[in-house]
């Protein structure tokens, strides 16, 4: 090491965090000697870091709450593994209540589309209207931290099943695990056009994506566009009569990777 | 999952304060960390091996966060600077000394920008190195340590209530009483 190595803001910085190694840490004591304002603004920092810990510290010593249980949290996860969602008691009741507020919501989403019309809106092609859906259902469904999916990824073939049926076509889960998104699971939601199948994933670090997928009224394909709305981006493709849009908090261009490969594997799996 | 209980259990303090001083309100506080650790519980052997479990979880954490403020942001329902210190989140004080003392050290963290506040609570707070934090916030080492300066200044700004130009330039000049009678007064 130098010794003749100038002081720089970093420093400071590290003086502070402890984080400078001895002999370093006394050429900062030694420059700090000699330079009372410099001396002076390192001690507010010092004092403001452990003012913080301070104030912050009652916090982590508050008893945990039941619910951040992590020997409950782990029993409850296997428990889910092991029953399957239709044998789970009042599943069935679960699943006619969602239907039913489906159903409501896919009534007014349908009053609100004719408002649209009628007073004169932008028209929107098929695939911008089915990007949308994804993007509003991704807003309200990858955001939540308690219940994202109304299934999980080890109910994947009731899942499968269920959306199906609802959406009178056979609907296949693409598997992103090779891109480094693991499937969470999936739900029913409601669209402007009917009810549609909304399949999440999300990386270790937890950044979540989610494909909505719908019949589309056109028979045919579509080709691939990007679509991107704030921070929210979109790539969507039609194949078949089938409506695909992967939306994520991301840009259009970082899903399109993701999209071809899905869309690859739909093809053959469907 | 025994290797779990023995790495997670313990950082489950640490992260609910790392939320709460993120998010503000006890209740998303936890939501957040529950959301995370059922996660973590889902994804525990996909972790990387060569990173530890802190920093992992930290990561998680702190994704969780920021998507859920920018979700509410979106909403216009966000935390702004002129928000009232929220003297709910700050957890049973000693004595009233204090609670004015930790009021206006929270207050002033509040109103940082989201990244400052990040920083400056991984490392100061939650004893982060400064790898670890930039692994955290996926941002280079640099970054991390432009961000922590800026963030202390700010905070020292703050809480001296000093003109922000002044400041700036990195002097103490007449303007700083440093450890006055001011809020650092039961500190060090």
């Amino acid at each position: 090491m130098n010794p003749g190595r100038p002081i720089t803001e970093e420093d400071f910085q590290a003086y502070v965090d402890h984080a400078l190694d001895e002999r370093r840490q006394e050429e900062v004591e030694e420059y700090l000697s000699t330079h009372p304002d410099a001396a002076r603004r390192v001690a507010a920092y010092a004092a403001q870091r452990q003012a913080l810990r301070a104030a912050l510290a009652p916090i982590a010593e508050e008893p945990v709450p039941d619910r951040l249980n992590l020997a409950r949290l782990i029993e409850a996860r296997q428990h889910r593994q092991a029953h399957s969602w239709l044998s789970a008691p009042g599943a069935g009741l679960w699943r006619n209540i969602a239907a039913a507020v489906a159903l409501v919501l896919i009534g007014g989403a349908g009053g609100w589309s004719m408002h649209g019309i009628t007073a004169g809106k932008a028209s929107m092609n098929p695939e911008s209207m089915l990007t949308q859906e994804a993007m509003d259902n991704y807003r309200v469904y990858a955001a939540d931290a308690v219940r994202p999916v109304e299934m999980h990824a080890g109910e994947q073939e009731q899942l499968l099943r269920w959306v199906s049926q609802r959406l009178d076509r056979k609907v296949a889960v693409p598997d992103l695990s090779a891109s480094g998104y693991r499937f969470m699971g999936g739900r029913l939601v409601a669209t402007a056009h009917g009810p549609g199948a909304m399949f999440f994933y999300d990386d270790s670090s937890g950044n979540r994506i989610a494909m909505l997928v719908r019949p589309m009224k056109q028979d045919g394909d579509a080709p691939m566009t990007e679509h991107q709305k704030d921070d929210v981006g979109g790539v969507t493709w039609c194949n078949r009569g089938m409506g695909y849009s992967l939306v994520a908090d991301a840009s259009a261009q970082a899903l399109h990777p993701l999209a071809d490969e899905a869309r690859r594997q739909l093809r053959t799996k469907i | 999952m025994n290797d779990m209980m023995l790495l997670v259990e313990p950082l489950i303090p640490p992260l609910r304060r790392y939320a709460r001083a993120l998010v503000k309100d006890h209740a998303t506080a936890d939501d957040l960390v529950q959301d995370c650790l059922e996660r973590a519980i889902t994804r525990w052997h996909q972790r990387r091996q060569d990173g530890d479990a802190r920093t992992w979880l930290f990561t998680i954490l702190h994704n969780l966060a920021v998507s859920h403020m920018r979700q509410n942001r979106r909403r216009g329902s966000h935390v702004t600077l002129d928000d009232g210190v929220d003297e709910a989140m700050i957890a049973r004080p000693a004595t009233q000394e204090d609670a004015l003392h930790h009021a206006d050290v929270i207050q002033a963290l509040q109103s940082l920008p989201e990244d400052q506040r990040s920083v400056l609570l991984l490392v100061s707070v939650e004893d982060l190195t400064y790898a670890e934090a930039a692994r955290v916030l996926d941002i280079p080492i640099g970054t991390v340590m432009s961000r922590l300066a800026r963030a202390r200044e700010k905070l020292l700004q703050k809480m001296e209530g000093a003109p922000a130009q002044e400041a700036a330039k990195g002097g103490a000049t007449i303007h700083r009483p440093v450890f006055g009678a001011g809020i650092f007064r039961r500190v060090k």
